[in-house]
């Protein structure tokens, strides 16, 4: 049987672009144009990997996101995946990242899965906790923020450089990874890649299809909740001097002064 | 006051200072108590040092599944030692796996979970997090509204401050769940130690980017460096380039550093690397393009070659402090 491989994919404002929050305190997806998270074309670009390795698989990229979240899928089809889900409800708008692991494992549920594989984290919320929790939800092994990874005979080995260490893994499928912006460098998407992603099946999908009350997700149905943003003062300008020869002296003066020697 | 949950990083049975961190917001929202998980035969040494940061205290397990399988172990214990009591709150340092234990910890406990707080004070309705958003161009405030607030929290968001206190160790022997042998951890290497300070720790960084040009140009970085009793990072474009290694790296990616003083040499300031220094004290930037980015930041910024500015620097930062 093939082998179903479910990249989730995060449609995100560009952070090159102007990121603010909206009245509501969420995250504004309109002023700022939105792609698909750079830090998931890794997760994209590993899932195709895994796939050519093994012959017979099968990819699937899902996303939680509004309309233009289809951006974001489009790319990730044209990359090469084989098809596409799409999970969007105006109900959805504010959901935490605790709601979102609950839509996503629901929605990877119904798909079917062996191995679903995630970046690192998204590049607005960059909190990188979705795929542990999703490992916890759907009740297989979390094998994540790897620098390489591997699948074998219904094996996932994967390197982790952590903290104080590198650590390498093994888990049986199926199991979640999530993979970091050191594993490979994401392929462009090719033209025919780019015409054949317009004919590949995108699937939509709302909270009543995956069984999902409206209550326990958006900003209502959030465990958490922001009271306050505020923009950070701009820093004020401070002395920029051109090197004539004194430039290293001059620095030291000012880290004299600052009392930092 | 209630009871809130420290999680120890711990390594070489050595209590690591963001954990002391840690202890001092701890005090501000309650009665710390530490939760250590196999140090093995360090637990008394660190339970000694937890006391005199606050900790009343501190409970010990100790089993070979906290280091041959990931995260799930120690889920599983600080679940266990949660639902024994009625904590006021959970912290945890914002590394990857803290944030990991965090985020699975709280769905347990059915309770929200916020990642990556710089502060943490008291507040009505509980905790109150301060955070950064939006590559640190934005501070918010956030409360878990549901549960047992699980926060992690940033190294550097707090000085750590002594706090003599009980440190009464507690033997909790641990029933693991089935997850937790999920994933076996086949390898462990440890770090190799440059006798410089850890780069999140670090009250001063001095960094390299793509302007060091080769390997052998961190050399001048390392030197300044070393005079300052500082740690080096990089820029990912030198990391990726080979020059430095990828556990140095600062930014959105890598190590994300809020020190006393942070140096940029020959970084142009990327959105994605500022990302992981913006929110440092003071800032300074020497680069050789007066248009570059990057003294928008700084406090104090020097446009030169980085190749004579940095030894003149060194040379005076040397004989200055005699
Ligand atoms: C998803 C994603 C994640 C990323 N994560 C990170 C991250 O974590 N960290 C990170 O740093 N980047 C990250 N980046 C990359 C980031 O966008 C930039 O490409 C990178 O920061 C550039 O590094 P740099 O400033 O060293 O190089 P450049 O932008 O090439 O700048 C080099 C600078 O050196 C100056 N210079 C050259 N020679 C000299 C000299 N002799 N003396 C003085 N100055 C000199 C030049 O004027 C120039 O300003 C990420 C990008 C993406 C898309
Ligand atoms: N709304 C979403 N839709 C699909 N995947 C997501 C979504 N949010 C997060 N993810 C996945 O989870 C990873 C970590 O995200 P985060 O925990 O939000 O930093 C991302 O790299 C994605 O693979």
């Amino acid at each position: 049987m093939s082998l179903r491989i479910v990249v989730c994919v995060k449609y995100v404002p560009d952070a090159t672009g102007d990121r603010r929050f909206a009245d509501d305190n969420t995250t504004d997806r309109d002023s700022v144009d939105g792609l698909l998270s750079e830090l998931d074309e890794y997760g994209v670009e590993q899932a195709l990997r895994i796939a050519e390795a093994s012959g017979d698989a099968e990819v699937t990229v899902l996303t939680v996101g509004p309309d233009d979240a289809k951006d974001a899928l489009r790319k990730a089809l044209s990359m090469g995946a084989d098809k596409a889900v799409h999970v969007n409800d105006d109900d959805i708008h504010g959901t935490d990242v605790i709601g979102t692991s609950a839509i996503l494992a629901k929605a990877i549920e119904q798909t079917g899965f062996d191995l679903v594989v995630c970046g690192m984290a998204s590049t607005d919320g960059t909190m990188g906790v979705v795929p542990a929790l999703l490992a916890e939800r759907l009740r297989v092994p979390q094998v994540t923020l790897l620098s390489e990874v591997s699948v074998e005979n219904g094996t996932v080995k994967g390197r982790r450089d952590g903290d104080t260490a590198t650590e390498l893994l093994e888990a049986s499928l199926p199991a979640v990874v999530s993979v970091t912006d050191q594993s490979g460098e994401a392929r462009y998407p090719s033209f025919k890649g780019i015409m054949a992603a317009k004919k590949k099946p995108v699937q939509s999908l709302d909270l009543d299809d995956l069984r999902i009350e409206a209550d326990e997700v958006g900003l209502g149905g959030s465990w958490t909740a922001v009271d306050s943003v505020a923009a950070r003062p701009a820093r004020t300008a401070g002395t920029i001097v051109k090197d004539e020869g004194e430039g290293g002296k001059q620095l030291a003066a000012f880290l004299a002064e600052q009392k930092f020697i | 006051m209630g009871e809130v949950l420290v999680l120890v990083d711990h390594v070489d049975g050595a209590v690591r200072k963001p954990t002391l961190e840690l202890l001092t917001l701890a005090r501000r929202i309650g009665e710390p108590s530490a939760v250590v998980l196999g140090a093995g035969s360090a637990v008394a040494d660190i339970a000694a040092k937890l006391g005199e940061y606050g900790a009343a205290k501190v409970y010990a397990a100790d089993a070979a599944e906290f280091s041959d399988y990931l995260v799930v172990p120690k889920v599983d214990a600080l679940e266990q030692i949660a639902k024994a009591g009625t904590p006021a709150a959970v912290l945890v340092t914002s590394s990857g796996e803290g944030k990991e234990i965090a985020a699975r910890l709280a769905l347990r406990l059915g309770s929200g979970v916020i990642t990556d707080a710089v502060d943490v004070n008291a507040g009505e309705a509980g905790p109150v997090a301060t955070q950064s958003a939006f590559a640190a161009s934005f501070t918010t405030t956030s409360r878990v509204s549901r549960g047992v607030p699980v926060i992690t929290v940033k190294p550097n968001a707090t000085g750590p401050e002594a706090a003599p206190a009980a440190g009464a160790v507690e033997t909790v022997a641990v029933t693991f769940s089935a997850a937790a042998g999920g994933t076996k951890v086949t390898s462990r290497t440890a770090r190799v130690s440059t006798g410089r300070p850890e780069l999140t720790e670090a009250a001063i960084v001095v960094s390299g980017g793509r302007g060091v040009g080769a390997a052998e140009g961190f050399g001048v970085v390392e030197e300044l460096a070393d005079s300052l009793g500082a740690a080096v990072g990089a820029s990912r474009a030198a990391v990726d380039a080979g020059w430095y290694p990828h556990s140095n790296q600062v930014g959105q990616t890598g190590k994300q550093v809020s020190p006393q003083l942070y140096i940029a040499n020959g970084i142009s300031g990327a959105i994605q690397h500022r990302a992981g220094m913006q929110t440092s004290k003071t800032i300074v930037a020497v680069n050789k393009d007066a248009e570059a980015p990057i003294f928008e930041l700084a406090d104090f910024g020097v446009v030169g070659d980085l190749f004579s500015v940095l030894p003149q620097l060194t040379a005076e930062v040397k004989s200055r402090k005699g």
